[in-house]
């Protein structure tokens, strides 16, 4: 596999996870039959429930198990959307991951719902200012604050407890999309009380296809998806193999977390140290402060090259990472992230994610650190993609 | 890899002639589509999950390289330009030129490639004193090598076309069947890519925006109105709705068109034929002629399923720079500017400033130049009579 330093994408599985989910796919029976065999298999989502509950402070009540991240945030922001009709405004950042994006924007077009777009700093941080000015025109009227508790592109933290607290002053519920944050930073939903906050499996190495979206008690959610009622807020048979693998995954993932926490920002600020120590033009993005990012992110901009070259020469050498969002690599694109913190395009191209898990070594740091800088000295050669080509004659002169 | 077959194929036989390969799909859109329909087009993101399905089962890397900026400009915007000022651009062309042989081989060459491989139907070969020459593919019907007449000696030295010698599409396709390649039965692409439903006139009505203007006869008789000027093509017959037939009712076809005053001059088909043409926007395809300022026999081709007309050529240097600039273009050396003139020798129909005449030796690709202004056949009065 090389040095893979693209866990934000999805991060490995580990073998305990493996084997529990497999000895899961091993049961026959769906949870919600009434037979021995549907006993055996609540049991088993039960207990996963149980474990993913309390890696985030919460009961096993207030878990909705969905197909993964993208679902919990969907349901989050157009559950709870739909849920306080007919509040119309929506309070989020352009700064959030696209399953935010696009459900705001989508319930702008088709539900009138009016988006207002408060602003990030520089570091991409939500301004709190602007947020709780929002808020005060007219509280009446704000449907729901959607925020992410850690930028998943640039890694910056985000003030979760401060967002919920000024938005529970005026009775306006919060959804905090979690995904990145979870398992690198410790997620409390009692210490932060959002009405409903996503996370999901396969970020933390559980499998790909689960998720989770948290909804407290007093919260009111229209369902997406209607049928059997299995669960509060979202119909569906129950995957008690993913369930069980989510919640041993879970387990694992907030176990010890200060100190797994500790060592992998520790590898972290190495390898940042070392990069902008030896090549040129490189520039941290996000909260230059370490504890003011994930642990495990580090997000550079390389001027005057292209993310994407410098991803397929790192690739050759066997080194795996990221220019963005894993959504947008289909056909690359500099990142709506970037382009929010006040940068141009031509710098937002040239951006690159290393994200570290457990497993990173001393040793894959010093590779990346032994190979970028030729790295990005050739990825120079091979410019921005908008440079006009010395090749062909220019059409019109 | 467009996600077609062609281009698969291609892939797989560089990969059995033993180099090491790396699948590269091009996005040339930020607005792309998500399904092909039918035919048309070849760049929607079902088009990039093909090519990149192909590069899979090849157990090739395969990246997305976005240059869609580089198309917008160098073929889209040029495109729209060209027919703003009466011209009939060929856009594939122009993207071999730019893109795949220009901006995608620079950018190769800057990241430790040696070769763009395309599923194009032509042929490189080594020629005689050691340079490389661009031919027809062996098969006429298949051949492409009209749409690479653009590209230089330096951009053949680092392209090759693993199809040219492959006798038909069907050979193609069975071999990307044996392979397991699930492209081998997808339809061919055709048209514009960028303009996906087909509808040419109707996508420059919108980019250029269309006012009626005033068709005419060669004496300037007005015979009818037209929705635009910019959508018409020399030698073009059908959409004139003229209303009421010529006098010796014969059809009439488009043999001018003005953008400046929006009017398209119109008559019968003998008006179409040229017996020369010439451009300064000119290369050559490998060496150049040894003495291509005097006169040297070939054929040449003006569209890219157009027969080969027997020809001579030569570059003419001609006034002072100004003289071309005029027309928009100036491809000046001290003082004067150098033109390929092509006379044909026998007269050529439907030849429009902007089209591309590719000359040919035998098999061989000379070189070509972007058509400026052609020289009537026949003299309008003869026409008439």
């Amino acid at each position: 596999m090389g040095i893979y330093l693209d866990h934000a994408a999805t991060a490995p599985m580990p073998p305990a996870v493996r084997a529990a989910f497999l000895d899961a796919l091993g049961e026959v029976g769906n949870p919600s039959s009434i037979h021995a065999a549907g006993q055996r298999a609540r049991d088993v989502l039960e207990h996963g429930r149980e474990r993913v509950a309390a890696s985030i402070g919460a009961d096993a009540v207030e878990i909705v198990f969905t197909g993964g991240g993208t679902e919990a945030v969907n349901l989050g922001v157009k559950g709870l959307y739909w849920a306080r009709a007919p509040r119309t405004r929506i309070l989020t950042t352009r700064a959030e991951h696209h399953a935010t994006l696009d459900s705001v924007q989508w319930l702008e077009q088709h539900e009138g719902a009016s988006i207002e777009w408060i602003p990030v700093d520089e570091v991409g941080r939500i301004r709190l200012d602007a947020l709780e000015a929002a808020l005060a025109r007219d509280p009446e009227t704000v449907a729901l604050v959607t925020a992410l508790w850690a930028n998943n592109e640039v890694g910056t933290l985000q003030p979760g407890a401060e967002i919920v607290a000024l938005a529970a002053a005026h009775g306006v519920p919060v959804h905090l999309d979690a995904i990145a944050a979870y398992g690198q930073v410790p997620i409390d939903v009692r210490a932060v009380p959002a009405a409903a906050l996503s996370v999901s499996a396969h970020k933390i190495g559980g499998p790909v296809g689960i998720g989770a979206l948290y909804v407290a008690r007093a919260t009111v959610l229209e369902p997406l998806q209607h049928g059997g009622n299995q669960q509060r807020a979202r119909s569906g048979t129950q995957d008690a193999a993913g369930a069980a693998a989510f919640g041993l995954a879970a387990d694992g993932a907030t176990t010890d977390l200060p100190s797994r926490a500790a060592a992998l920002a520790a590898r972290r600020d190495r390898l940042v140290a070392g990069i902008l120590d030896s090549v040129p033009g490189a520039r941290l993005r996000g909260d230059p402060d370490p504890a003011g990012r994930l642990p495990g992110n580090a997000h550079l901009t390389f001027e005057g090259c292209e993310g994407d070259s410098l991803l397929f020469l790192l690739d050759l050498e066997g080194i795996q990472v990221s220019t963005g969002s894993a959504c947008q690599a289909g056909v690359p694109e500099p990142s709506h992230v970037v382009l929010a913190l006040g940068l141009d395009e031509a710098t937002a191209r040239g951006s690159l994610r290393f994200s570290l898990g457990d497993e990173t070594t001393d040793a894959d740091i010093d590779r990346v650190l032994a190979v970028l800088p030729r790295v990005v000295a050739t990825a120079r050669e091979a410019g921005l993609a908008g440079r006009a080509p010395r090749l062909g004659g220019p059409v019109r002169e | 890899m467009s996600g077609g077959v062609d281009s698969a194929v291609a892939a797989a036989r560089a990969v059995d002639a033993g180099h090491e390969v790396v699948g590269v799909h091009l996005a040339l859109s930020r607005q792309r589509g998500t399904l092909r329909t039918g035919s048309r087009g070849c760049c929607t993101v079902e088009d990039a999950l093909d090519a990149r399905r192909a590069a899979n089962l090849l157990g090739i890397p395969f990246y997305v390289w976005d240059f869609s900026e580089r198309f917008a400009e160098d073929v889209v915007d040029d495109f729209i330009a060209e027919y703003q000022a009466g011209r009939t651009p060929n856009p594939c062309m122009r993207c071999n030129e730019r893109i795949k042989f220009a901006a995608v081989l620079e950018k190769a060459l800057a990241l430790g490639f040696d070769t763009v491989v395309t599923g194009h139907y032509a042929d490189i070969r080594e020629g005689v004193d050691g340079h490389r020459e661009l031919h027809r593919a062996a098969t006429w019907a298949k051949d492409q090598s009209y749409v690479l007449g653009v590209l230089t000696a330096e951009q053949l030295a680092h392209s090759w076309f693993p199809l040219g010698a492959t006798p038909s599409k069907d050979e193609v396709r069975a071999e990307a069947a044996e392979r397991g390649l699930t492209v081998a039965s997808k339809p061919d692409s055709h048209d514009i890519c960028f303009i996906p439903d087909g509808d040419t006139r109707g996508w420059l009505a919108d980019k250029v925006g269309a006012e009626d203007g005033d068709i005419l006869d060669r004496d300037g008789n007005r015979l009818g109105t037209h929705a635009g000027a910019a959508a018409f093509t020399v030698g073009q017959r059908k959409g004139l709705n003229i209303g009421y037939p010529s006098p010796d009712g014969r059809p009439r076809f488009v043999l001018e068109v003005r953008p400046k005053t929006n009017e398209v001059v119109v008559g019968p088909k003998e008006a179409l034929a040229i017996s020369e043409l010439a451009g300064a926007k000119h290369t050559w395809a490998g060496q150049a002629p040894a003495d291509a300022e005097s006169w040297f026999d070939c054929e040449v081709q003006v569209r890219a399923h157009g027969d080969p007309v027997a020809a001579e050529a030569r570059v003419e240097v001609r006034g002072p720079a100004e003289a071309l600039a005029e027309a928009g273009h100036a491809s000046t050396t001290s003082g004067g500017a150098r033109e390929l003139v092509v006379r044909v020798r026998e007269p050529l129909d439907g030849v429009a400033p902007g089209q591309t005449a590719v000359l040919y030796v035998g098999t061989r690709v000379l070189g070509q130049c972007t058509i400026d202004r052609t020289v009537s056949a026949v003299a309008p009065t003869l026409v008439d009579a």
